[in-house]
């Protein structure tokens, strides 16, 4: 029995290690990369590593590359990578889950935002708001959210990195409408997530409470995942609201030094990230709803993405760090914002 | 045909090692790990994170609703049991089977099937909020998710208990005049109060440590519908790794205090209804 069923096996064993180790037209070995990134990117990435192997091959005399992914919650994934999990690049959404790989992993240089241009995040976001069709309550832009009889949707920042974008893009228009006023700008989002009468512990689930359960009135979301719900699931139910100036979303990527110097992929992991900025790269950012950096891409689809005036984290919160510790860290503003005043 | 009883298993020296490996590195050390990893916070740190009012309101939710659960299950899983051991009836393998559904179904796929019924749009929801009852995104929610998770502890703890009492002690208690009810209180359910007790034990424990269906169902409201392992996971969101650890503590405390309390109910209640001599 058992030996007959390890003579089934056996063909397609040698198969698979001679395929491992059949050395490539150029006689080098075929890299194997590993891009750990968030959720929403799952199809951006899958286009996108089978353009880049093909980039690759043509450019490294036909030398194979496989690239795989990983997909799940931000702040997850970093944990992942932390604990062990082999990734050679990270694709996360935002910039504070990376440099947790730096203070709790030692993993990355404390400036690795530096080494890629635009901040190391070669396409971009914002958000907006996605309203149902007809626009019933008439959301125009951040001050009708917090009028009473609206109900808002949005995941919770405590657990979900895309409603950390949220929630701070709420906060700097505020703070720009006050003319700077912090108080004021608290005011404004403890009223607003007094709408919120759910909180999702991720974006997908706020997607599918907003749009499949039906309810709120308006959903905050980012651009991508809202582009994705109206021009590819309902186009005769839902709007997008562009809001008259929301945050600059830099979801940032990086190489893992420690990983790729023990498995000897810097050179493939560094092509892997660099051509995200070729206008390949670009291209397939633009087509999966993520705002492309390139300004001869970004002109092509300008019509895909509406102007909006944006503001950074830096400039408003003063990096991620200081905005997770001001905001979201425990007894930060969103805690207060929820926690009953000490006696 | 006198023969020295045999072990079956050869040694008890050796099985005994290997259960106490196998329970050691599967059980105590990651728990040991838990708590020395609590150990690397300051106390008031400690106690800062396990007493804040937020920490409090959802311990109160948790246990609150998986008691309530628990005993909703003990109530209607004993119905089961005694249906499915009492009668004979078209389709009962397949309401036998159906009981252990909720073991096999991931239980995010559970919540997230619960929230659509649940919610304003859904099947029931449409009419439960029309005569003001709120489910989903509300701690109804939350008891309906841990009930549907704990339902079958109940019965398959029971079941096998009540197969085994015999028919003619009820046909004494019977002949010797005894109403149905009587015959109910005093005979039978005395015989599977143990039974109950550790079926209710184990739809508790399960539901204390319930995340995926909840989340879905509970809105996670802060101070209102937010349980303990949601806390946890936002401990886990901001790398707060000993936090998270501390409130686990908690919960494994409280728990196995809980736990150890029915555990000793259910041996009193053997006791005292169980080994009556003639």
């Amino acid at each position: 029995m058992l030996s007959s069923a390890a003579v089934l096996l056996l063909p397609g064993l040698l198969a698979s290690l001679s395929a491992c180790t059949k050395p490539g037209p150029a006689g080098a070995e075929p890299v194997t990369l590993l891009n750990v990134s968030y959720d929403p990117t799952r199809e951006l990435y899958e286009d996108f590593n089978t353009t880049f192997a093909k980039h690759y091959e043509a450019t490294h005399d036909g030398a194979k590359i496989s690239v795989k992914q990983s997909h799940g919650g931000s702040g997850k994934q970093a944990r992942a990578v932390i604990d062990g999990l082999d990734a050679d690049i990270v694709t996360l959404a935002l910039a504070y889950d990376v440099d947790m790989l730096h203070d709790k992993g030692n993993l990355i240089p404390k400036d690795w935002q530096a080494r890629l241009p635009n901040n190391s995040s070669p396409y971009t976001s914002t958000i907006v708001f996605v309203v149902r069709k007809g626009n019933p309550k008439n959301i125009r832009d951040w001050e009708d959210l917090v009028q009473p009889g609206v109900a808002v949707i949005t995941p919770n920042p405590k657990t979900s990195g895309g409603a950390r974008w949220n929630y701070l893009a709420a906060w700097g228009h505020a703070l720009r409408k006050a003319g700077n006023d912090e108080a004021k700008a608290q005011e404004f989002v403890a009223a607003l997530f007094k709408n919120v009468p759910v909180l999702d512990s991720g974006a997908r689930g706020s997607t599918t409470t907003f749009a499949e359960r039906g309810l709120g009135d308006v959903l905050i979301a980012w651009e991508n995942e809202a582009l994705l719900l109206t021009d590819e699931v309902g186009k005769d139910k839902f709007e997008i609201i562009v809001p008259s100036d929301s945050i600059l979303a830099e979801p940032p990527v990086t190489i893992v030094d420690k990983n790729v110097d023990r498995k000897g992929t810097r050179a493939a992991a560094e092509a892997y990230l660099q051509y995200l900025y070729s206008d390949e790269g670009q291209e397939l950012a633009a087509k999966h709803h993520y705002r492309p950096r390139s300004e001869k891409v970004a002109a092509k689809y300008a019509s895909h993405f509406p102007s909006v005036r944006l503001f950074t984290i830096d400039e408003v919160f003063g990096g991620w760090r200081k905005a997770q510790q001001t905001h979201f860290d425990d007894r930060g503003v969103f805690d207060t914002i929820y926690t009953p005043k000490a006696q | 045909m006198a023969r020295r009883a045999r072990r079956i298993l050869p040694g008890f020296g050796l099985s005994l090692g290997l259960s106490w490996l196998y329970l050691g590195l599967l059980v105590l050390l990651p728990l040991s790990g838990l708590f020395l990893k609590t150990f690397t916070l300051t106390w008031e740190h400690f106690w800062e994170t396990v007493a804040s009012p937020r920490a409090l309101a959802a311990y109160q939710l948790t246990f609150g609703a998986s008691v309530v659960a628990a005993l909703a299950n003990a109530v209607f899983g004993l119905l089961v049991a005694w249906v499915l051991v009492r009668y004979r009836f078209p389709g009962k393998s397949l309401v036998d089977a159906l009981v252990d559904l909720p073991f096999a179904l991931p239980t995010a796929v559970a919540g997230l099937t619960l929230t659509s019924l649940y919610a304003s749009t859904g099947w029931y929801g449409r009419y439960l909020e029309a005569a003001g009852i709120k489910v989903a995104y509300s701690s109804i929610g939350i008891v309906v998710a841990l009930t549907f998770i704990g339902l079958p502890f109940v019965v398959r703890t029971v079941q096998p208990v009540l197969e085994e009492i015999d028919a003619d002690v009820e046909e004494a208690a019977a002949t010797l005049g005894a109403t149905p009810w009587q015959t109910f209180t005093r005979i039978i359910f005395p015989s599977i109060l143990p039974a109950l007790l550790s079926g209710f034990t184990l739809a508790l424990a399960r539901a204390i440590g319930e995340y995926g269906s909840v989340v879905f169902i509970s809105g996670n409201m802060p101070m209102r519908t937010e349980i303990v392992p949601l806390l946890i996971i936002t401990k886990l969101e901001q790398y707060d790794y000993a936090g998270a650890t501390a409130l686990a503590v908690v919960m494994l405390t409280v728990s196995f205090g809980l736990l150890l309390a029915i555990n000793l109910l259910q041996r009193w209640a053997q006791r005292r209804f169980e080994v009556r001599p003639g």
